[in-house]
């Protein structure tokens, strides 16, 4: 597999560890994977693949007839395997840029940057985790699992979607030795009291050292709840609207609690990943 | 053949290079991505006296060619500026252009003061932000308003002063020479222009501050134009800013009288295009046998004469 140079290789400042590039990627495919996702799989080079579970990508999206997507999309990391060369997204077409990737085709370029943000943090007192996410929250915890599985840690991923068919990553994570519980809105599981009830009758067994979690207001209010019951902590992975990505335009704040006061942090910068405990739903 | 001279003189100031980001659009997280001393000069965000959280999100938007933003100035201070920012940036040989606003003249006068430290090698007063003494009418937006600002700032520093437009006033020559007579060393066309977008699903505003910045290249041309008239009307050095993202993007600018120029939003699309305009600055002057970037400034050729 050839790996393709990045649009300008210029060093970083005196000083400085290199922790993303500006590069060209290859697409490799760009698949839908049910009705509502599709998985992008990029040939990308070595310096954008130093890549942890929970960071991003800015993607300079291809423009979809009649729109004219200008800035960069913030996406999440679905798959990285440097040694493959590979880079992947799993996305839900819901805008002009998302529109602009889906007409992607296997040979055509995509200019990405990357890695950014903070990831998740695995200390060792966590042995025992628990994921909790829906939709396409799933994609951003996807690599967490896998950092579960190298370095030893029970996991229990619980998968929300709208019906059963529609959750995400349910193989991937069984693959990564998780245990998958599948809650949907059809049946009425993926209701918070019915969350709740599974989540306390798990922590009464002491299988949950910590929770991770993404994207969802209810979800975050939920975890917050139980976490403050139990002690439980947890760190959740966040979005906001963002114009760079690295820091520079803070568009992209949040307000988050630090002891008595309420701070902005930027998500692209200091997050995407944040304590459950002092993020604001 | 000797490699070309791409340094500039902006006032009193030599720049190894024409270009330098525009401030808001530039922070040491750029550092990640390239080496920040090949640019020719570092303009940091706006700076304000006192602490500000800054506006209500969504603070951007994406539009046809270009974006809106209502970042609102969130500023750590004066304080974090002179014990963390300035001794950061010092390390760099680039010269360091700060970024200062208030919205009122005493405010300003008094953190143009509060700036002039050593390592910093000019002032940007952001004369375009909103006045809360005349209405929330931006200084720039008349030249009653940018000259007594300008007055005020003078007699604050002996630093060299810039004065960074609005696009927004109707009379740009009249504010530029209004800068230029009350000490301006520089004159900067331009900041962004107030635009609005409204999401038609929900009719809702796509700015949480209801109105923002136009920028992108979309708006090149307001800037350029800007650029051509104050070139023509002022003897102080005019810098460009607004839309600027290619290498004829930078050359339009140097060629309408721009001394120099800013990059902003492109960084936002490409963060490494600041470097890569350099380089191809460089390459463009070898190829065409340029050996100099005055051969290049205020070249504009108009048919028929001058036309301002």
């Amino acid at each position: 597999m050839t790996l393709i140079p990045s649009i300008l290789s210029v060093p970083p400042s005196p000083g400085v560890t290199a922790r993303c590039a500006e590069a060209r990627a290859i697409v490799l495919s760009n698949m839908p994977v049910n009705g509502e996702y599709r998985l992008l799989t990029l040939d990308a080079p070595a310096e954008v693949l130093d890549c942890a579970p929970g960071q991003f990508f800015q993607l300079l999206c291809p423009v979809p007839e009649g729109e004219h997507p200008f800035l960069r999309r913030p996406m999440s990391i679905y798959g990285y395997d440097a040694h493959a060369g590979q880079l992947q997204f799993l996305y839900k077409i819901a805008g002009a840029g998302t529109r602009g990737l889906a007409t992607l085709r296997a040979g055509d370029t995509l200019n990405v940057l990357g890695p950014l943000g903070q990831g998740f943090t695995m200390p060792d007192a966590w042995q025992n985790l628990m994921l909790v996410a829906r939709g396409v929250g799933l994609a951003t915890l996807a690599p967490l699992a896998r950092m579960a599985q190298q370095q030893g840690r029970s996991l229990t991923a619980i998968c929300s979607a709208r019906s059963p068919e529609l959750a995400m990553s349910v193989d991937l994570f069984r693959s990564y030795g998780a245990e998958v519980i599948v809650v949907h809105d059809e049946d009425g599981s993926s209701e918070v009291p019915a969350l709740e009830a599974l989540i306390e009758a798990r922590i009464a067994a002491g299988r949950v050292d910590a929770f991770y979690t993404c994207g969802s207001r209810r979800l975050l209010t939920m975890l917050q709840g139980l976490g403050q019951k139990h002690g439980i902590p947890g760190e959740i992975a966040m979005e906001q609207q963002m114009a760079c990505g690295l820091g520079m335009c803070q568009a992209c704040v949040r307000p988050f609690r630090e002891g008595n006061e309420v701070v902005h942090r930027r998500v692209c910068r200091e997050g995407p990943v944040f304590s459950i405990s002092e993020a604001i739903a | 053949m000797s490699p070309p001279d791409l340094s500039v003189k902006v006032g009193e100031l030599t720049f190894a290079n024409p270009i330098m980001p525009a401030s808001g659009t530039f922070s040491e997280d750029l550092s990640d991505v390239f080496d920040l001393d090949v640019l020719g000069a570092h303009v940091l965000k706006t700076i304000m006296h006192g602490k500000r959280a800054g506006n209500p999100t969504p603070r951007v938007c994406d539009l046809q060619g270009g974006m809106l933003n209502a970042i609102g100035i969130p500023s750590k201070g004066i304080d974090d500026f002179r014990d963390r920012m300035l001794p950061y940036w010092s390390a760099y040989k680039a010269p360091l252009v700060v970024s200062i606003s208030a919205h009122s003249m005493d405010e300003f006068a008094r953190l143009a003061a509060e700036v002039s430290l050593p390592g910093v090698a000019a002032i940007e007063a952001n004369i375009s932000c909103p006045n809360i003494e005349a209405d929330g009418n931006a200084f720039a937006m008349r030249p009653d308003t940018t000259a007594e600002v300008m007055r005020r700032l003078r007699a604050e520093t002996d630093l060299p002063l810039w004065a960074k437009l609005t696009p927004n006033t109707g009379e740009p020559v009249a504010v530029a020479m209004a800068a230029e007579a009350e000490g301006a060393d520089a004159i900067v066309t331009a900041n962004t222009a107030l635009g609005m977008s409204i999401d038609v699903r929900t009719r809702q505003p796509r700015l949480g501050n209801v109105m923002g910045g136009m920028s992108g290249p979309a708006v090149k041309p307001i800037a350029l134009r800007m650029t051509y008239q104050c070139a023509h009307a002022c003897r102080v050095p005019v810098i460009g800013c607004g839309g600027i993202a290619t290498l004829d993007d930078v050359l339009e600018f140097l060629i309408a009288g721009a001394a120099a120029v800013q990059v902003g939003t492109a960084t936002f699309r490409s963060p490494t295009v600041m470097a890569r305009l350099i380089a191809e600055l460089s390459d463009w002057m070898q190829e065409q046998g340029v050996t100099s970037l005055g051969e290049i400034i205020g070249s504009v050729q108009i048919p028929g004469g001058e036309a301002a």
